[in-house]
């Protein structure tokens, strides 16, 4: 049934130790089963599925129109998330994971956010409606109430007045005398930002023959349509003649100002007020029901939104997905294919199979492994612990395929070394807890979702805090550092050198505070040996010259971790070239940087050991030399750079420079001899891999085999001329490539069909034999940089002297100045200390000189902002410090020993991935 | 406590972890990793401790003390051999 291209080779489970083993898969799916095929591995999320129609525009695929559905359906339950979200009504969130709804089911899904779009777009309208109908209805009856209280007043002014002019309240009668002229007047409701404006047009047009009487509304109205609330108040307007009539009525529309028909009378507006009022209340239950019937419709709609989402998100992703495949010829079959692990292959059968099956296809789905020359994604496996460990290998560089993963090392030594540079119990203890707080509480903060980014930084690292913390405890315990306080444990090795009579010449005052040595001849209690566990107390006591002893001792331990982990950082690539059988690399990559880094820096640290054996404070001899005492003891540094310049010295310890000389026998001779190895071998890691290759390339295209004696002199002759080739071929290649590029097909020998051909990768160090069906060879550059070793073109020789003058030339100079990089680890540590020295004595220590109640309240005082000072500069800003160095010296001073970072990563097609994108989406938005 | 005493037990104790640790670890999938990471802690921290240690074995240098600290220090600590006080 399921078809194998070739028998899958023995599955290795490195674990995290190398990135999982990948094929290339070929699906064939029926096209009835296609769709319920992508849904189970969506929900397995173990395959990558690759672009078959890259040419194709995305309007001209397949299943364009299933797409467009569903973002129709989306943007559906985007308005109604949003109407929701408008009468704050809760939305059920139960992170449940409802399973892909099958194609019919779809028509049903739109079927019912069509419905309930509708309704909702109904009822909106309607309350729009009413709305509007309620406020005009309002501002109807305020203008009753108020007009009611102007003509009042009218009346008893004309009573009054006696005026020739008389107004009278009858103004319906048509046949009044003309000598009593007949005011109008027009009622209505405007903004009361407006009036003054309105009053003042009123005016100048009318030329004052208008008479404008206007009161508030105390009420909000509610606009319907924006929803603001307005200040709207009444105004009655009372004029004579047409004229006037038509110029009120056009300034009013001008405002804006809505006019009312308003009785003259005051029983018909009575009548009026009654029935508004009527209207008014028959308006309010309508317009609550509708409310409540839209709540209702709502409410009901809240509980499944969430779960529609998410359906309606998996149908999305499943369709595009189905747009990636290519049909094939008979319209019946769809093909895919997919990137997936090889230990895998069982199980994503076994989802092909239940979605075949599930949607009642006879035809059973194939799975077949193909190979290919093509590069694979990078895949490692990652639990909660790893993952924060991974994440900080990959954002230097994605690993390639199958090379060494420095992350399970990573675990152990970046914690290792951010504490060596953070070194301090106490504040050790206070990272520890932080990370152990956030790895108890972990679920229920991941279920809060926070949102924050800072926090969720912090959050997602626990692992790495906490591990960070427990390390920084056991360095601060050897660098005997617990808040800038020495604790003794064990008992100092160090004791008083000073008889009685040295404290009678030193009694007052100020000679007291004079500081005299204890010489360690006397003061060191060298039977009883140093302080057994971390840094003697006594050093904390000496605050003059504590740092001279303590830098020393920081230094050499820095020099000596860096060359251990650069060391270790090596035998890593050793395992490299090994796993990828290139003995090419080993022979002539590997042990000359092997020697180079041992002849020189190796070297280096044998000496530091052997100063601190064999050199001790008092007289002795040492190697066969008179050794007077500690004034001679030998400068490493400067010995060093002597080395280097081949400098002739003295032998022993005689003369004022004593500390210059040879000290131990035989020593110009062994220097001269690793200084030559090393140089030696630099030549060695420039040419001799890309000689080799260039043999090997000659031999594969049965040029013959070479009279190996001339060809060799004349090979160390092209050797030498590499020297100008390395600066001029790469950018005169570069050039001639621009001009027009020439394809060459190379032909091999062809067999069976199949044609073979031996591929050279450079950068994988990987030859193996492939076999390609009879198609054209594809152009396939894309995968790495640097030197191109295509099987079927020439060797690109300018390309590879360049790489590899780029790689001998980064190692050689990287050795020198990554082992005095390393030398951060030092000053760190030092700055570390001494910030916390400062916060003791400078903020805390000043509390013990009060006494008494005033002493206790200053201690309270001070020790909060000692703590709060200690927590936020020397465990935030020095951890932050202490973390981006130690992230560096990982990235930069070990990974380049052996670490390509030239891959991709794995990204499957899976609905936790994409619905968790969505989420996040939405979150930011 | 003398040279040799410190040095063999501290020596064992992070050679019995280094070597003895990876035995313990219960079969599972994050075996490897376990074992990796219990070997490596215990290289790293044997080795901090033992370039401190060698550092102070044969002291070039003495701590520079105020006479009032260095009376303290003959008080609680005692003196060397041959000192009166």
């Amino acid at each position: 049934m399921d078809q194998y291209g070739t028998a899958p080779s023995p599955a290795e489970h490195p674990g995290i130790f190398r990135s999982e083993e990948m094929c290339l898969a070929q699906l064939y799916i029926q096209s009835e089963a296609a769709y319920g095929c992508v849904a189970e591995l969506g929900e397995l999320g173990l395959v990558q599925f690759r672009d078959l129609n890259p040419d194709i525009s995305a309007f001209q695929r397949k299943y364009v129109k299933e797409v467009r559905r569903c973002d129709e359906m989306e943007r559906k339950l985007r308005f109604l998330e949003r109407e929701i979200k408008k009468d704050q009504v809760p939305m059920l969130d139960t992170g449940e994971n409802p399973d892909v709804p099958q194609p019919r089911e779809m028509i049903d899904l739109e079927a019912t956010f069509e419905k309930l779009e509708n309704e909702l777009r109904e009822v909106n309208q309607n309350e729009e409606t009413l709305k509007k109908n309620f406020n005009e209805l309002t501002e109807l009856k305020h203008i009753l109430r108020k007009t009611q209280t102007f003509f009042e007043e009218h009346e008893e002014l004309q009573v009054e007045a006696l005026l020739p002019l008389e107004v009278t309240r009858d103004l319906h009668a048509p046949d009044t005398p003309a000598l009593i002229m007949q005011l109008r007047f027009v009622a209505g409701v405007i903004q009361r930002e407006r009036l003054p404006a309105f009053e003042r047009l009123l005016w100048r047009v009318c030329r004052g023959n208008v008479f404008l009487r206007q009161s508030d509304i105390d009420d909000v109205i509610q606009d319907a349509v924006t929803g603001e609330s307005v200040n709207k108040t009444v105004f009655i307007i009372f004029f004579q003649g047409d004229q006037l009539k038509t110029k009120v009525k056009k300034i009013c529309e001008g405002f804006r100002a809505t006019l009312y028909p308003c009785p003259d009378t005051p029983q018909e507006r009575r009548e009026m007020s009654i029935g508004v009022m009527t209207r008014i209340e028959d308006l309010k239950t309508v317009l609550g029901q509708t409310q409540d019937h839209r709540h209702r419709v709502l409410v009901a709609a809240s509980k499944n939104v969430r779960m529609w989402l998410t359906k309606v998100r998996k149908i999305k992703s499943i369709y595009h997905t189905l747009n990636l495949f290519n049909i094939d010829v008979t319209q019946k079959c769809l093909i895919a294919e997919c990137w997936c692990p090889v230990n895998e292959l069982e199980r994503i059968k076994m989802s092909l199979k239940r979605g075949t099956e599930d949607s009642g296809s006879q035809v059973p789905s194939i799975l077949h492994r193909m190979e290919t020359s093509e590069n694979p994604p990078t895949y490692h496996k990652t639990n909660k612990f790893t993952r924060g460990f991974q994440e900080i290998v990959d954002a230097y560089g994605m690993a390639t395929y199958r090379e060494i993963n420095p992350a399970p090392y990573t675990m152990i030594t970046f914690p290792f070394l951010f504490a060596v540079m953070f070194g301090d119990m106490g504040h050790g203890t206070v990272m520890l807890l932080a990370g152990l707080f956030f790895i108890l509480k972990e679920k229920q903060l991941e279920a809060a979702r926070i949102r924050d980014e800072i926090f969720n930084t912090f959050f997602n690292g626990r692992y790495v805090i906490f591990l960070m913390g427990a390390f920084s405890i056991y360095t601060g315990f050897i660098y005997n550092d617990i808040f800038s306080k020495s604790i003794n444990l064990f008992g100092s090795s160090w004791r008083n050198t000073y008889g009685a009579d040295f404290f009678q010449e030193h009694l007052t005052y100020e000679e007291q505070e004079k500081p005299f040595m204890l010489v360690p001849e006397k003061g060191f209690d060298s039977p009883g040996g140093p302080y057994p566990f971390g840094l003697d107390p006594v050093w904390n006591l000496a605050e003059s010259n504590k740092l001279s002893f303590l830098n020393s001792m920081k230094m050499k331990a820095s020099v000596i971790l860096g060359i251990t982990q650069m060391a270790f950082g090596l035998m890593l690539s050793l395992y490299n070239h090994r796993y990828f059988k290139s003995d090419l690399d080993i022979k002539w990559m590997f042990i000359p940087q092997a020697l180079f880094l041992g002849c020189i820096f190796v070297y280096l640290c044998l000496q530091i050991i052997a100063k601190w054996l064999f050199f001790t404070a008092e007289a002795n001899t040492v190697f066969g030399y008179d050794y007077p005492g500690s004034n001679c003891a030998p400068s490493l540094l400067i010995g060093l750079i002597n080395m280097f310049m081949q400098k002739s010295r003295d032998k022993g310890f005689e003369g004022p420079t004593c500390y210059l000389n040879f000290w131990y026998p035989g020593q110009s001779f062994f220097e001269f001899i690793f200084l030559a190895v090393a140089i030696c071998c630099v030549p060695v890691m420039l040419f001799a891999k890309p000689y080799l290759m260039w043999k090997e390339d000659q031999l594969r295209r049965g040029r013959g085999h070479a009279h190996l004696a001339p060809v060799e002199l004349i090979l160390l002759v092209v050797a030498l001329v590499q020297v100008p080739l390395m600066l001029f071929a790469k950018p005169y290649l570069l050039w001639r490539r621009q001009k027009g590029y020439q394809p060459q097909i190379d032909q091999p020998g062809t067999s069976g069909g199949f044609q073979q051909s031996v591929r050279a990768d450079m950068n994988g160090e990987d030859v193996e034999v492939v076999q390609h069906a009879d198609e054209p060879p594809k152009e396939n550059g894309a995968s790495h940089g640097g030197g191109h070793g295509h099987g079927d073109g020439p060797l690109d020789m300018g390309d590879v002297m360049v790489y590899q003058a780029i790689h001998t030339i980064e190692f050689v100079l990287g050795c020198v100045s990554h082992t005095a990089s390393y030398l951060r680890l030092w000053a760190l540590s030092l700055a570390h200390a001494q910030l916390s020295d400062v916060l003791w004595t400078m903020v805390f220590r000043h509390a013990f000189g009060f006494d008494g109640y005033l002493g206790a309240f200053i201690t309270y005082a001070l020790f909060f902002v000692f703590f709060f000072l200690s927590v936020g500069i020397l465990v935030l800003m020095e951890g932050l410090s202490a973390f981006l160095h130690a992230l560096r010296l990982h990235w930069v001073e070990f990974q380049s020993k052996f670490y390509g970072g030239h891959g991709y990563p794995f990204a499957p097609f899976s609905f936790e991935k994409i619905l968790q994108e969505e989420r996040e989406a939405e979150e930011q938005a | 406590m003398g040279v040799i005493i410190p040095l063999v037990s501290v020596s064992a104790f992070w050679l019995v972890i280094g070597l003895g640790g990876p035995f313990l670890v219960p079969k599972g999938v994050n075996r490897g990793i376990v074992q990796t990471m219990i070997v490596l802690t215990a290289v790293c921290c044997w080795l901090f401790w033992i370039l401190v240690y060698l550092h102070q074995l044969n002291p070039l240098i003495g701590p520079q003390i105020s006479v009032k600290t260095i009376r303290w220090i003959s008080e609680k600590w005692g003196d060397a051999k041959g000192v009166k006080n």
